[in-house]
């Protein structure tokens, strides 16, 4: 089950100082099929952030909602899944969704999930869980933000409940709660290198398996830590911009 | 139901899951993951004053580096930091323990964490703070020392408390380098038993959420009381 050993052959070094000695050769990961290795793992996590983020934002929508429902069974069972959810770690939820899920499920449908990719659905799920937490907490947070005058003119004027958040509360919630969630979904996506555990083929999976081919570690985890600090760099930059443009304009209107 | 009667697998190895072989061999299981998060807990601490501190530096040749090195780090997955130290460590130093490399990793990671915790920390004391003890004859480090940190640290302690939370359940990421913290014994039980794959995930899952649920009650608590002290 555990992988081997990433970098067998630098561990076994007795010397030290290897790294003074090491010979670059960028070429081979900037051309050919371990070029293409590492791009195809770019594109696993992208998908596996773009379905994450989508997934994880309604989940999390749903267990706002329900944590701050009036209903009482409605709260607990929210406040036991947020509480779960995150005082537990990734990857033993990952784990937990890609060996333990099966006992719990209908023989069909793990006949079914059998003959799908199941690594991938595995792996996504246990990202949206983990990652809806965390956005449900947020979008928590920036309701509770809102005068509390704004749902009570709202339920005066006839709105239902739900309806009051969906046309009142919420779009004004989710304007502020957009730089965290944005933070949100930059943690999905560096959460994303988790799932090479259980054999997702994403990025870090990639570098690896690059690294155990050719022996370039160095080059292969430089192009993947690129990769992952163009997106945070590139998301960052936008937030900064939302930040200074829209939200200044929002706020002081 | 037949999981709940599976559940004997975990009474049978529950001390291996616990301190894993400790005393006829190397601590594992709970004991380590709680040893590995307290050791990196004490490293970062002091590793996010002094970047924290560093980073609202009036140099910009102190700050902008500082800066650069926490975004670079906070930018990547704590794998790759892990990965990095992984390899880094002994071609630097010749053989390197596991146990150290992933403490080095998660010093590192957590570090600059807690770095921008100190940052907002030392930004949320009044400007008027600095002002008036530099106008006493301090110099700026000494009313930065004596002045800003000790109110600033108070109002940190919670979320130094939420990052510790962090940190235990990013311990679990040393199972990638065959550190037999909890994750890891669980998963080599797995292998060893193969019949109860959920029933183990659920146990160390609960585990998980013990240690870290009183941490996070604690920081609640810490909140509360403080912003009681704050509102006097």
């Amino acid at each position: 089950m555990c992988p081997p050993h990433p970098l067998h052959h630098t561990r076994n070094s007795k010397r030290g100082l290897d790294v003074l000695s090491y010979h670059f050769d960028w070429s081979i990961i900037l051309s050919g099929k371990y070029f293409d290795w590492l791009v195809s793992g770019v594109k696993v996590t992208l998908q596996l952030s773009a379905a994450g983020i989508v997934l994880s934002f309604l989940l999390g929508l749903i267990v706002a909602i329900m944590r701050m429902s009036a209903f009482k069974p409605f709260r607990w069972l929210a406040c036991i899944f947020l509480e779960f959810t995150r005082n537990t770690p990734l990857l033993v939820q990952i784990f937990f969704w890609y060996f333990g899920s099966y006992k719990l499920l209908p023989e069909a449908v793990n006949d079914w999930l059998l003959t799908q990719n199941f690594e991938f659905a595995a792996g996504l799920i246990a990202l949206t869980i983990y990652t809806s937490a965390f956005i449900a907490e947020d979008i928590r947070s920036g309701v509770l933000s809102i005068p509390k005058e704004q749902m009570e003119a709202a339920r005066s004027a006839g709105f239902s409940y739900l309806r009051s958040m969906q046309y009142i509360i919420l779009p004004q919630a989710i304007r502020i709660t957009v730089p965290p969630l944005v933070n949100q979904f930059l943690n999905l996506a560096k959460n994303s290198s988790l799932t090479m555990t259980i054999g997702v083929m994403e990025l870090t999976y990639q570098a690896r398996q690059v690294e155990s081919y050719t022996f370039k570690g160095f080059e292969a985890f430089t192009a993947a830590t690129l990769v992952y600090l163009a997106l945070s760099f590139i998301i960052t930059f936008l937030m900064h911009q939302y930040n200074e443009r829209i939200l200044k304009i929002h706020m002081a209107a | 139901m037949s999981i709940l009667s599976n559940f004997q697998v975990i009474a049978d190895n529950f001390t291996y899951f616990m301190i894993g072989r400790y005393p006829h061999g190397p601590l594992g299981g709970v004991g380590l993951t709680i040893y590995l998060a307290v050791t990196s807990c004490i490293l970062s601490f002091f590793g996010g004053l002094l970047l924290g501190l560093l980073s609202v530096s009036r140099h910009r040749w102190i700050s902008l580096p500082s800066m650069a090195f926490i975004n670079i780090i906070r930018g990547m997955p704590l794998l790759m930091v892990i990965f990095w130290m992984y390899f880094l460590l002994p071609a630097i130093f010749g053989t390197f323990p596991e146990v150290r490399t992933v403490i080095m990793a998660l010093t590192f990671f957590t570090s600059a964490y807690m770095s921008q915790i100190v940052r907002a920390g030392i930004e949320g004391i009044p400007k008027g703070q600095m002002e008036a003890a530099i106008s006493t004859g301090l110099k700026r480090w000494q009313a930065m020392l004596y002045i800003i940190l000790p109110q600033g640290l108070r109002n940190m302690i919670p979320s130094f408390v939420n990052q510790f939370v962090s940190l235990i359940k990013d311990t679990s990421l040393a199972f990638i380098v065959g550190v037999s913290e909890l994750t890891h014994v669980g998963t080599q039980i797995n292998n060893r038993t193969m019949a109860y794959p959920t029933e183990i995930f659920i146990f160390i899952a609960v585990v998980y959420f013990i240690l870290c649920f009183a941490f996070t009650s604690l920081s609640r608590w810490l909140e509360g009381r403080l912003a009681w002290r704050k509102a006097i």
